[in-house]
């Protein structure tokens, strides 16, 4: 198995090929899957061009900036939140978010008392419409098991700490819906226009391992 | 089946070493695109539902599973679902040159085609016309299911007691649609306090809850 995780630097010398192999994809593994596209191509089940759309669509039309439009809709506008919190899939269709994994929409809103956090144990249920394609840690073993089980360390990996007393919410995506997290807004951002607010919404806050960015954090980028 | 992919609890597995959002690609080498492309394509031939796509991946030796990336797991589900659906043969895959076999009768999406199926999706939820056996805040006890087929009632749920917390209404029973038939029953959200999930260990000193989406016929009553 190809194994390549110079990048990530990590300090605790623990082998986890497996969700981290990618810039080296074994020669063997690239012809297998060249050899599978080439033979339905040849056969007339799939369509080339109807591949590169959809690769196109997941790589570059949807993304979690939909769901930071989202996000950042609903702190400036009051009645949007409202209809958003009461029923997603039609809130998030009207802003043109719709389709395929986002069927059945539900947001869960961070506050004071309660932080949401959403995993799939048992596969990458995840709302592609709003968030485009899981993130590859999202995917992996380690954080399916250990979400639902010990979700304060996990955060605690994400360096995310919450208060004692907030209470963890760990959704469990094993149906068709789907879950994204409406994290709580910074301080002193109740001025800022929609438009600004986007760019303190990340993926990982609306997965609800992190929180949204503040001001501080914000700038620091910018 | 309580396969390599019920992960719910597992231990062992080491940290999460998230990759930072701002550096991670989408996909990380062409030939996962391509896997993802043509699972997505061949999905929308008809020939499969979304919990038998499921049930091809989850039903690989456990060890495979854990060891493969996640688009490998892809890939395994697709060769298994052609070859098994009869699209492909094995001799075909091993060689992985064309023969006959063509889909004639089948409908090809093209890349139009295929974006209005995205755009589109394929809602879940069904009419029903019996009464829910469970009301909101019902104790319920997660059921012990040592099914062989596909099931979406996590291991780690089986046999703790949790409280219904919203009836989503009918939706397509996985059970059942893994095996081609196409019936809905109800899907509940319970609400499992971490003690009654994991004992009295780990995190419970403070106040977690696990939610989970449950179908009716996962669940029993517990007075």
């Amino acid at each position: 198995m190809a194994h390549s995780d110079n990048e990530h630097a990590h300090s605790h010398g623990h082998s986890h090929s497996h969700s981290h192999d990618h810039t080296e994809p074994p020669p063997e593994l690239e012809l297998k899957v060249k050899a599978l596209e080439s033979l339905l191509v040849e056969k007339g089940l799939v369509n080339p061009e109807a591949l590169n759309a959809i690769i196109d669509n997941y790589e570059h039309k949807v993304g979690p900036r939909n769901g930071a439009h989202v996000v950042a809709k609903a702190w400036v506008d009051a009645s949007f939140k409202e209809a958003l919190l009461a029923d997603a899939t039609v809130a998030v269709a009207e802003l043109g978010y719709f389709g395929r994994q986002g069927e059945h929409l539900r947001v869960v809103e961070n506050t004071a008392h309660t932080h949401n956090l959403v995993v799939c144990t048992l596969c990458s249920c995840y709302p592609w419409t709003v968030l485009g394609l899981p993130p590859t840690w999202y995917k992996s073993a380690p954080y399916r098991a250990r979400a639902v089980s010990e979700p304060r360390q996990v955060l605690a990996e994400f360096g995310t700490t919450l208060p004692d007393k907030t209470k963890v919410r760990v959704w469990d995506s094993t149906s068709e819906m789907r879950y994204l997290v409406m994290p709580v807004q910074p301080v002193g951002t109740e001025h800022w226009s929609e438009e600004r607010l986007r760019g303190l919404v990340t993926r990982n806050s609306m997965i609800g391992v992190e929180l949204a960015k503040s001001i501080d954090d914000n700038s620091e980028q910018a | 089946m309580k396969g390599g992919h019920d992960l719910g609890g597992k231990q062992g597995l080491g940290p999460i070493s998230p990759e930072p959002e701002s550096e991670e690609p989408v996909f990380h080498a062409e030939w996962e695109r391509r896997v993802f492309a043509m699972t997505l394509a061949t999905g929308m031939l008809g020939q499969w539902n979304i919990d038998e796509s499921r049930f091809a991946r989850e039903s690989q030796h456990p060890v495979d599973y854990l060891k493969n990336s996640y688009y490998e797991n892809w890939l395994a589900g697709i060769q298994n679902l052609l070859v098994s659906k009869g699209l492909v043969s094995e001799e075909e895959l091993a060689a992985a040159c064309g023969a006959q076999k063509a889909a004639a009768q089948l409908i090809i999406p093209n890349a139009q085609e295929a974006l209005r199926i995205i755009g589109t999706g394929g809602p879940t939820r069904m009419p029903s016309d019996t009464v829910p056996t469970f009301n909101i805040g019902d104790t319920v006890r997660a059921k012990k299911m040592h099914t062989k087929g596909h099931s979406r009632l996590p291991a780690y749920a089986q046999g703790s007691i949790g409280i219904i917390e919203e009836n989503y209404g009918c939706h397509v029973y996985p059970d059942k649609n893994s095996l081609g038939e196409h019936v809905g029953e109800y899907l509940y959200r319970v609400r499992f306090s971490s003690s009654s999930l994991w004992g009295s260990s780990g995190e419970n000193a403070y106040e977690n809850e696990v939610l989970i989406d449950l179908w009716q016929p996962y669940l029993e009553n517990f007075e």
